[in-house]
């Protein structure tokens, strides 16, 4: 972009800023984030975003980084990506080299800023000095001893962080050096310095692993990836202790946003793709079966590497689509005859395949995969249609994708939408999941009742406590739940596993099987007691399994339990969000009288000692030994 | 006629420090504008290296001490490149 072009583009931001028009101000924003993402730029992005914040549906997220070294210029880089993501990031830096400190004093300003994440950013040659500069002079024993020393560090603070937040840690992997001390040989010592770091970078794996919440980011993957005689620049380390180069500052911020956007929750559950000239080279209409490029070599292999990427998305849980203006029987025709797809019908969880508008066929593929428009990724070579969506359907993240085909495959895998923290055995298996759906659709026309389509469908319904195996999808049912969800409260897995603990909270799964197949975990609740009073915290479901009954199964279960340990009545609340309508009769619809009502929700009660709620007869209840229902008991 | 070097410099000055660009003089300095800290400081010396395309010495990013010092200096550092 000129300096004229992103001159103007600035002029026209504060243009429609000052007429009141904050959505298409964020969408000029982000163009220009696209095209310069600088330093200056970054600023203008953050300062202007911060002026429309309260006009913007912008998801908060707290970070406080602990760092060893200069960080503060990516700062502003990061809240840009992270303002064009949907994310308003509060970042608080910690002072040089306090990381420790701050960490093991329950009163640091780390804990006292409230954050959601936390990022442990520290070079090798601040925490092991010795390993980075006098490495050549240590005995074997010495380097053992020093790889030791910084490991147990790493444990110690991660276990003292685990006791005084549930935020995520993301810890940063140790660096090797650009030139080892021993030259050459260092490749013949034993342990070489590479080998040392890579040790404890070993150990700050298992550790990571003992702890819910916590992540590496393998920092020297990320300075191996982009060249370690690039990444650092000497003269801004020596002058300003910035370790990183000018030109490299925005792939670690683009790092760093990989981890937030999962963590805050702006994922994309789905990826809805173009056909022609997007998953192949040519236009099936004009070129036909024959004449489409695809296969192993070029150009068809930048299309297939595409399609690469793409069948790993699917494997990490994210839904694919296809939407795109063409005769339904040719683009079926390629598809399931091609030799060069690697995606076929099977691989796709709903298509739209016709000469409709593309925003109107987003909208369909999100009602039929029951997620809400802004969970969706559109990816369409054409520049016009990619405009089009941006402009009606503004909540789509709509990816950028380069005029070379050949780049196509790199620029999906570096969005950071389909970054995943942790994948659950739902994840793994949903687009079967979806296939089953449509025969349960299919199956449900059939029948005269819908008494006798749910005793055809013969589910059973699974209720168990938290296992170390399950708190993971629990705390992402939390976090990514909209629709039928009453209170719409968010909780980290350390949150999940803290609750679980308390003798006061119960938290319950649910997992639902029918005739069709196994939905897994599909639902949680919790409940609080407070004397004869059990208060449902949380109660929400996965659309997939809404109208089935098994609501009213879980809520009876839950009902049944408390009243076991003797409570008397049931509170629940509702409080409405833009998303949860579906879940708004629920209460009444299950016998709760409403209590009160204000502009933040109502509170609805049932009184146990006059009025249950009944397990439907169609569905079988099976509760797990470790259903912790009657501890108090 | 693309902005001169001025210009330029007053535009990257008044979006890293927040400050409406007829608002920046050549003599604005860290005395004069209260965001201007050594954060920010650096934050104008990566600006200026990537709008420019030019690396600062310590000594020279030490001599910045208004807006009008660093036109002067981008100038002659660009006149120097180009002979």
């Amino acid at each position: 972009m000129t300096v004229e072009a992103g001159n103007n583009l600035r002029l026209a931001i504060d243009g429609l800023i000052s007429k009141g028009a904050p959505a298409l101000a964020a969408a000029r924003l982000a163009e220009l984030w696209r095209n310069d993402s600088g330093p200056a730029a970054a600023a203008f992005v953050c300062s202007r975003y911060e002026s429309l914040r309260r006009q913007l549906p912008l998801t908060q997220h707290r970070t406080v980084f602990l760092r060893s070294f200069t960080l503060e210029p990516l700062i502003p880089m990061l809240r840009a990506s992270a303002f064009c993501a949907g994310i308003d990031l509060g970042v608080h830096v910690g002072d040089f080299n306090t990381y420790a400190q701050d960490i093991l004093d329950a009163n640091s300003s780390l804990y006292a800023f409230r954050p959601d994440s936390v990022v442990l950013a520290v070079r090798t040659s601040d925490i092991a000095p010795d390993l980075w500069l006098d490495y050549t002079a240590l005995s074997a024993q010495a380097i053992r001893s020093s790889c030791e020393r910084v490991s147990v560090s790493f444990e110690q603070w991660v276990r003292v962080f685990r006791e005084h937040s549930s935020a995520a840690l993301i810890l940063h992997t140790l660096e090797k050096p650009l030139h080892p001390a021993a030259g050459i040989l260092d490749a013949q010592s034993c342990p070489s310095q590479s080998e040392a770091i890579a040790e404890i970078n070993r150990r700050l794996r298992s550790t990571a692993a003992q702890y819910p919440g916590v992540y590496l980011l393998d920092y020297d993957g990320l300075i191996a990836t982009h060249g370690r005689v690039h990444w650092q620049d000497d003269r801004k380390y020596l002058t300003a202790r910035l370790p990183v180069s000018a030109e490299h500052l925005k792939y670690l911020s683009n790092e760093w946003l990989r981890y937030l956007v999962p963590l805050s929750g702006r994922i994309a559950k789905a990826l809805v793709v173009d056909l022609d000239n997007t998953l192949w080279g040519g236009i099936i209409g004009e070129d036909g079966v024959n004449g489409i490029k695809l296969g192993p070599e070029y150009p068809g292999a930048a299309y297939q590497n595409l399609q690469r990427t793409m069948l790993d998305l699917s494997r990490r849980g994210i839904l694919l689509a296809i939407c795109s203006k063409n005769n339904p029987d040719e683009a079926l025709e390629a598809i399931e005859k091609h030799p060069g797809m690697l995606l076929r019908s099977h691989h796709f969880a709903a298509m739209r395949i016709s000469w409709n508008e593309k925003a109107l066929g987003l909208r369909e593929i999100a009602s039929e995969l029951n997620i809400a428009v802004d969970s969706l990724a559109f990816l369409d070579d054409n520049p016009f249609e990619r405009e089009q969506v941006r402009s009606s359907l503004p909540d789509v993240t709509v990816i950028e994708l380069p005029d070379n085909p050949m780049e196509y495959s790199a620029t999906v895998r570096n969005c950071p939408v389909f970054e995943r923290l942790a994948l659950s055995a739902e994840d793994q298996h949903r687009t079967a999941m979806y296939t089953e759906q449509r025969q349960r659709a299919q199956a449900e026309g059939s029948f005269a009742s819908k008494e006798d389509f749910f005793f055809f469908l013969n589910q059973a319904v699974e209720i168990e406590g938290v296992r170390p195996e399950t708190q993971a999808r629990l705390a992402q049912l939390t976090q990514k739940t909209n629709q039928f969800n009453l209170t719409t409260r968010r909780y980290s897995e350390q949150e999940i596993c803290n609750l679980a603990r308390r003798d006061d909270y119960h938290v319950f799964s649910l997992r639902v099987r029918d005739r069709f197949g196994d939905h897994g975990i599909v639902g949680v609740a919790i409940t609080h007691d407070r004397g004869h009073d059990c208060e449902i915290d949380t109660f929400l479901l996965s659309c997939r399994v809404i109208g089935r009954t098994v609501e009213t199964a879980f809520l009876a279960y839950i009902c049944e339990a408390a009243s076991l340990r003797a409570c008397t009545r049931i509170l629940g609340r509702f409080l409405p969000t833009k998303k949860n309508a579906p879940a708004r009769g629920f209460y009444s619809a299950h016998g709760f009288h409403k209590a009160s009502e204000d502009e933040s929700g109502s509170v609805w009660i049932l009184d146990l000692k006059t009025a249950r709620v009944n397990n439907p007869q169609w569905i079988k209840l099976e509760v797990m030994e470790n259903t912790s229902a009657a501890k108090h008991s | 006629m693309p902005p001169s070097i001025l210009e330029q410099v007053r535009a990257i000055a008044s979006d890293i420090l927040s400050v409406p660009a007829d608002r920046m003089h050549p003599d604005s300095s860290p005395e004069t504008i209260e965001a201007w800290d050594s954060i920010q400081h650096l934050n104008l010396v990566l600006a200026l290296e990537e709008n420019f395309n030019v690396q600062l010495s310590p000594e020279e990013i030490e001599q910045m001490r208004s807006i009008g010092q660093i036109s002067t200096l981008i100038g002659s550092k660009l006149q120097t490149s180009a002979s």
